[in-house]
């Protein structure tokens, strides 16, 4: 009796010191992890430069300049009127301020410091920061659903997926930064809730759910998935008071939250995208109020009280169905690039929602729900992968782990068997731990023998966080034999099991250090090309922002296709007609009339905006395909849609738009045409565009009404200036007669150009 | 006929007794729950006599009510001698937790008032 007590106490002392020691290794694992992914997503960086990278992220950053040159209380209250002349734009009221508060508190808090960081560093690195940060919390969100295992696989995962990477490079100063790691952390403490039933963790649960509604539109996402896990639990009978208390308070504090944001306002109650919410919260106080019913009442005089209410209820629940909307703007992705995103977890994924259903938890129920709701949206937008990012990584993360924990088991037992040649029978005999699906470290297990040896790690990656016991060849006595069947594999199969595993592990590393060197990390605002002589840049963008801000007034007005308007904003500090908000169609429709229409009207058009500089992007030279010509045919169709002198059929030639001899004359004498090749000619002789892939029709002309000011090197960026009117106009008398003219022809029938 | 208000009745006498057995501290907490839930329902019928115009005060008055009708409904939860999932739980601690998720909720209405 003594032998097994003191054995006992000597192991509980050794399991506390191992258990020390998995805390420690498990520490020091996340800061790997952290490190990870925050340099996994600096290959722009070295390549190229620390600078902000396509278009919406120079928006952001330009409010973030403002907002660390003004201080809060006029940001919060800013009218800009640099931007959609001559309307302006609220920016307090129709920006989602997360991003660019917390850049702007890390840069004071720095700065403070005298840590004396400029703006655009912060800026630019924020983003990897806060992935860094998105996989701390996946694993502490995994940890919550399936053990500590689990939740180190999966954060290892999650740092290096290639969809989590491209939004969230140094550099890509945009929502989805910070919005990622604050809908992770959100579920985190929602599943915390769920499993401690605390009122303090439902009250923080409510403000990171705060901090998701300030950063991201996205966040419509948790308070539709938290309410249909609720009705989950409650439809499988797994109702209890933690659920109430993990929901109730966060529709209240949420929607208060959620409503004191500017840009959600009073959307928060009105919208048909919270009402599944609210319909919810009612559903779960009937249930709740018919659980404490149940719990007063004897069951049949239960059973009367049910009757009751249903004959009289069912009149009024058929009334108030909520619909919710799910619109799908964007196109849905293909097949090969969910493999480019997700690569390996992509079939890693089936062998988690298995590993979740043993056993059944409330918080592995909502890491399935959370999965198929996410492939759901996926499926419909290509840019809804980056929701589904999390989701397959804690999946792959469970899977994953499970199999290295049936493995490694395996292994153990096999070699146990293979150390010991008779089966001592040994005092302690305790049954092993049932449940299949456990992931907890070893100590649990090596409670059931006692050893006598000391216990060393062995050498592993980085990735495996669970320690295996080497046991060393004396009389080590071992269980006799399982109270309950576990899942054992011959040893052979289990190492090759877990080479292989690692093998796998190890293409998915290379494929997402592949992603983010190559695919990923292009800033689009300096290309470059590789040729004989080595890496050729392309830095014709600033180049192009740089003249403008030195060569023009601080009032002059920029006209350009919408694509550009927050780079010119943002680098050329000029006041633009339209920008990448396009929150205003008609006003998009002007400028791409303008662009349309042969000189002069454009002229017209531009002097009533108070136009001076117009600003085209054209890649023929080089060979840039994403040039104003080939997006040429939005602004006719935008321009038709609001102003129908503008019509289609007129810049087709079969059907196809063509630049060359074969062009319509209305193509051939609109502005864009003329901005963009005029003296293209004389770079070659012959006029031969290098993305259409063919001469050009009209080669030789003269620009009437506008002048040209500015080509960059590469002729990718051409700026003009508006002539200023003639002072004298000749053949006024001729100008009288035409002006009678159109009168007449209107009676025909003819569309009549608003601005002649 | 009969028998459904005899059974009317019989119910109604059944839930009366069981409730009369709960603790007083709990019943406290469901008359502040039936406190709460009152004003709210007057601001409601009071909103629909002089219509809605600042209705962020209204939300927040509404709300406001209801929220911590909610955090009330939670600490009886927790405190809740008969609830086996929370009897590790000092009663305490709910009450701490109570009070600072009133906190925050009251410092939310407080900014959204206007």
């Amino acid at each position: 009796m003594a032998e097994p007590e003191v054995s006992s106490a000597a192991s509980a002392g050794g399991w506390r010191l191992r258990n020390a020691f998995g805390g420690v290794l498990c520490a020091f694992t996340l800061l790997l992890i952290g490190v990870l992914a925050f340099s996994i997503r600096l290959f722009s960086v070295i390549k190229y430069e620390s600078v902000i990278h396509e278009f919406d992220p120079y928006f952001n950053f330009r409010v973030t300049q403002f907002l660390s040159k003004n201080g809060i209380y006029e940001f919060w209250n800013w009218f800009d009127d640099r931007t959609w002349y001559p309307l302006g734009r609220v920016i307090g009221g129709t920006v989602y301020p997360g991003l660019t508060l917390t850049a702007g508190t890390i840069w004071w808090l720095l700065n403070s410091l005298n840590i004396p960081l400029s703006v655009e560093t912060v800026c630019v690195f924020t983003a990897p920061i806060f992935s860094a940060n998105a996989s701390w919390a996946t694993y502490l969100l995994t940890k919550e659903a399936k053990g500590t295992g689990a939740g180190l696989m999966a954060a290892a995962i999650l740092a290096m997926v290639p969809s989590y990477i491209s939004r969230s490079v140094a550099g890509s100063y945009d929502n989805e930064a910070v919005a990622i790691f604050a809908l992770i952390f959100t579920f985190y403490l929602y599943v915390k809730t769920l499993n401690t039933g605390s009122l303090f963790y439902a009250t923080l649960n409510a403000l990171s759910y705060f901090y998701m509604v300030c950063s991201w539109g996205g966040y419509t996402f948790i308070i539709n998935l938290i309410p249909m896990h609720v009705l989950l639990c409650i439809v499988t009978g797994r109702y209890s008071s933690r659920l109430y208390i993990a929901y109730a308070p966060l529709v209240i504090l949420g929607t208060l939250l959620a409503a004191l944001v500017p840009v959600v306002g009073f959307n928060a109650v009105m919208t048909s995208e919270h009402f599944a919410s609210f319909l919810v919260f009612i559903i779960l106080h009937v249930v709740a109020l018919v659980y404490y019913i149940k719990g007063l009442l004897t069951p049949r005089l239960f059973k009367v009280a049910m009757t009751f209410v249903i004959t009289v209820g069912l009149t009024y629940a058929s009334k108030y169905i909520p619909i919710i909307a799910s619109v799908s703007e964007h196109q849905p992705p293909t097949w090969p690039s969910y493999f480019m995103d997700i690569n390996v977890l992509a079939f890693l994924i089936p062998a988690g929602i298995i590993s979740c259903f043993l056993p059944l938890s409330d918080a592995s129920s909502f890491m399935v729900l959370y999965l198929v709701t996410a492939v759901y949206f996926s499926g419909v937008m290509v840019r809804l992968m980056l929701v589904l990012a999390p989701a397959a990584c804690i999946l792959s993360g469970i899977a994953l782990s499970a199999a290295f924990d049936v493995l490694t088991r395996s292994i153990k037992f096999q070699l146990s068997k293979l150390f010991d040649d008779s089966p001592a029978a040994s005092g302690d005999s305790s049954p092993e731990s049932s449940s299949a699906g456990t992931v907890n470290t070893n100590s649990t297990k090596s409670e059931s023998r006692t050893e006598k040896s000391e216990t060393a790690p062995k050498e592993k990656p980085s990735k495996k966080n669970r320690k295996k016991e080497k046991e060393v060849a004396e009389s080590v006595p071992v269980r006799p034999k399982k109270e309950k069947r576990l899942l054992v594999l011959p040893f052979e199969l289990s190492v090759m099991g877990i080479l292989l595993l690692i093998v796998l592990g190890g293409f998915y590393v290379v494929h997402c250090v592949w992603a983010a060197a190559e695919a990923y990390s292009a800033p689009s605002i300096v290309l470059t090309s590789r040729n004989r002589d080595g890496l050729h840049v392309f830095d014709d963008f600033r180049e192009a922002y740089g003249w403008l801000s030195h060569n023009t007034d601080v009032d002059d007005k920029v006209a350009s296709w919408w694509d550009y308007g927050y780079q010119t904003t943002a680098m050329a500090n000029r006041t633009v007609i339209v920008d990448n908000n396009t929150w205003n169609n008609t006003h998009i429709a002007t400028v791409g009339t303008a662009m349309s229409s042969p000189e002069k009207a454009a002229w017209e058009i531009f002097n009533s905006l108070d136009v001076k500089y117009v600003l085209v992007v054209f890649g023929g030279l080089v060979g840039y395909p994403s040039d104003d010509i080939n997006k040429f045919l939005w602004m006719v169709r935008i321009g038709g849609g609001v102003f129908p002198h503008i019509k289609e059929a007129d810049y087709l030639r079969d059907g196809n738009y063509r630049v060359d001899a074969q062009a319509t004359p209305t193509m051939l004498n609109c502005l864009m045409y003329k901005l963009c090749y005029y003296r293209f000619v004389e770079t070659d002789g012959k006029g031969y565009d290098r993305v259409r892939g063919y001469e050009i029709g009209k080669k030789h002309f003269k620009l009437t009404h506008f002048e040209e000011v500015f080509t960059t090197h590469h002729w990718m960026v051409r700026i003009y200036k508006l002539k200023p009117q003639k002072n004298r106009v000749r053949g006024k008398l001729k100008k009288l007669k035409s002006n009678s003219k159109t009168s007449s022809t209107l009676a025909a029938g003819q569309k009549k150009n608003p601005w002649q | 006929m009969p028998s459904a208000t005899s059974d009317a009745r019989v119910l109604i006498q059944s839930l009366s007794r069981a409730y009369a057995a709960t603790p007083t501290n709990l019943k406290i907490i469901d008359l502040y729950v039936v406190f709460a839930v009152a004003t709210a329902l007057v601001q409601v019928a009071y909103m629909g006599l002089v219509g809605t115009f600042p209705f962020n005060s209204f939300l927040s008055g509404v709300l406001s009510c209801i929220g911590t009708a909610v955090l009330a409904v939670c600490l009886r939860i927790q405190v809740n001698k008969d609830n086996k999932e929370f009897k590790d739980l000092p009663p305490e601690r709910a009450f701490a937790d109570f009070v600072l998720c009133n906190l925050v909720l009251h410092l939310v209405i407080m900014n959204f008032l206007g």
